[in-house]
């Protein structure tokens, strides 16, 4: 009814902004990635055609990530904290979206409203309370001091490893749950029912029904919340501030504010999208599959 | 409370946690209490924090840490110098941030809007390319994004410097898929059928366009409108990375330099605006969405809208 060119006219505009604003400045980072330096300036000239482009410059670069190396430290402190705050989120949140999707029943929407709520407070806001609450002469000192476990303020933002996987875990463990919840929300109730009836324990039916079918929300939430991590640089800054505690971001913002190198921050860039491309396209694979089997 | 339970029988305390779980595992239907400590725990921790900090944009001294006392007013306008209304810094991040969410959220919407519908409906050669493609935005950690933009007004459009009007396209550019996933939803469910009944009915393709199809996909419209705001008011990597200096802080890039420097409650302030804002947008498109589209659900589905606008939040 509708004449055939609508739709596609209709997608025009939006795909054009994209491909313009979104593929297009990604090939600039590939561009100055691949570029050369000027003599004089030390700025870098971007190379747009692949024939001509320079591997020298990012080659070194990547070696800088090989043990031992310039960067090797910041990539294995990342990957530790990352590894760290993603299964402190795990541990967290699987109780939370059990209890939520299986037994809350009449605070189910209480309880939705609370988890979606943090979603809907700016990021750097949440991390400001913590600075507060953390801070010499804050609430958490205040009550460590009160109950005797330690007698001096502890300068928990001074840059302490703990305080930033705590705030990597505060900043994203609410991306992670909400997976969760979906995943156990779409188990069938059935299942347990008839794995009950079977004969089979309490226990033997969560571990062999219930986490298997909640297997894909598991791995949903962990890549989620993986992907952002790698590239924040906000949440080190803000709590700790020590080069001690550099992640992958940090080094990539220094690059491009603090010194004059951006085509080492560009590779960078580009060597971080790639590698999270990679867990993405497993991530997506693994959801095909599941739904292949599921069919 | 609990089905499984008898507290009475719990002298040995580790024997009374043992005894909680296997109850917790024998009867899953029941009301465990060990899993709803930690659900209302993790509630409070997450939630109380933030509480903390807006309360101390109402303190009466000048720590962000030590309470000295309720003052409503000092730090959003009373306070001569520092307060969010009359430190000109302050104030400027304020307009800012809501001169960018504004200008995104007309913009991002129309393209948006016809995006969802050209996803929706254009079957054929691209449409599966154009799809992915609209997903990508929304994985792709923000400081990828931000580098990315940043190098191509430097290097490709440098015609656009770091600016407000290159902050507005960096926003849009990672809206639009908010708004995508919002009004395609609605799409879906509405399907066709009342297009084909309208036109059946000798309606002529603009008046199917015009009298069914926008009616319906307008709680969806302006659903995604307030999203879009709410998103890009919150958003700080973007904005930062095209910022063109002083001039075009926002309210969470004023949050960023200032939070380490011996903040001033003005900044827990200026957060706070930020939160409220934030919240009546999220409000105002959950209780429009919710009026408008009133009468077309089935009982008990309630929540299912909850999670959805939570879900469609990556950042």
């Amino acid at each position: 009814m509708y004449p055939r060119w609508l739709w596609k006219a209709c997608a025009f505009p939006g795909v054009f902004w994209l491909v313009l604003l979104f593929l297009v400045p990604f090939y600039a980072v590939v561009g100055v990635a691949f570029g050369t330096l000027d003599p004089i300036f030390q700025s870098p000239i971007p190379i747009w055609n692949p024939v001509d482009w320079n591997f020298g410059g990012t080659l070194h670069t990547l070696a800088g990530f090989l043990p031992g190396n310039t960067y090797w430290l910041v990539f294995v402190r990342t990957a530790k904290y990352i590894f760290f705050a993603v299964s402190i989120s795990l541990l967290i949140s699987y109780p939370v979206a059990y209890y939520i999707s299986r037994h809350a029943r009449s605070t189910k929407v209480i309880l939705l409203v609370l988890l979606v709520l943090p979603f809907w407070v700016s990021y750097l806001m949440r991390m400001l309370a913590w600075v507060g609450l953390l801070a010499p002469d804050g609430l958490i000192n205040d009550f460590l001091i009160w109950t005797h476990i330690t007698p001096e303020p502890i300068n928990w933002l001074g840059g302490h490893a703990g305080t930033v996987i705590f705030a990597l875990v505060y900043g994203y463990i609410p991306y992670m749950i909400l997976p969760l919840v979906a995943a156990l929300d779409r188990i069938d109730k059935s299942l347990i029912e008839a794995s009950r009836d079977l004969g089979m324990t309490a226990s033997q039916t969560f571990f062999r029904v219930t986490l298997p079918l909640s297997k894909m929300g598991i791995l949903g939430g962990c890549v989620i919340i993986t992907l952002p991590m790698f590239g924040d640089y906000y949440t080190p800054r803000l709590v700790s501030g020590s080069p001690k505690t550099t992640m992958l971001g940090n080094q990539i913002y220094l690059y491009f504010h603090g010194g004059p190198q951006p085509d080492v921050g560009a590779t960078m860039t580009m060597v971080l999208a790639i590698f999270l491309a990679f867990l993405m396209a497993y991530y997506l694979y693994s959801v095909a599959k599941a739904q292949k089997d599921l069919q | 409370m609990s089905t499984v339970a008898d507290t009475s029988s719990i002298t040995d305390s580790g024997r009374g946690i043992l005894h909680r779980l296997r109850g917790l595992v024998a009867n899953p239907w029941g009301k465990p209490r060990a899993l709803m400590v930690i659900t209302w725990a993790y509630m409070i921790w997450t939630i109380v924090p933030v509480v903390i900090a807006i309360m101390f944009s109402f303190n009466d001294g000048r720590s962000i840490s030590v309470w000295q006392g309720f003052n409503a007013t000092r730090w959003y306008w009373a306070d001569p110098v520092y307060s969010v209304w009359q430190d000109a810094g302050l104030r400027e991040a304020l307009f800012q941030s809501l001169k960018l969410a504004g200008l995104d959220m007309l913009i991002a919407t129309p393209i948006g809007v016809l995006l969802a519908l050209g996803l929706a409906r254009w079957r054929g050669y691209g449409a599966r390319p154009a799809n992915f493609l609209m997903l990508f935005p929304l994985i792709t950690p923000e400081i990828v994004m931000g580098v990315s933009l940043y190098l191509v007004f430097q290097y490709v459009y440098t015609f656009i410097h770091p600016s407000t009007t290159a902050q507005v396209l960096g926003q849009v550019t990672f809206s639009i898929s908010y708004v995508v996933i919002v009004v395609r939803g609605r799409l879906l469910s509405i399907g066709r059928e009342y297009e084909e009944a309208a036109a059946d009915l000798g309606a002529t393709p603009a008046e199917c366009l015009r009298l069914v199809l926008l009616p319906l996909m307008l709680p969806a419209i302006l659903a995604s409108m307030m999203i879009v705001f709410a998103v890009s008011i919150d958003n700080f990597v973007i904005a930062q990375w095209l910022s063109c200096g002083a001039g075009c802080d926002t309210i969470p890039i004023k949050v960023y330099n200032a939070a380490r420097q011996a903040p001033l409650p003005s900044i827990n302030a200026l957060a706070a605006i930020n939160v409220y804002v934030t919240l009546l947008a999220v409000l105002a498109a959950f209780v429009l969405y919710r009026f408008l589209t009133r009468g077309e659900r089935v009982k008990g589905s309630q929540g299912s809208t909850i999670t959805k606008m939570g879900s469609i939040d990556f950042n």
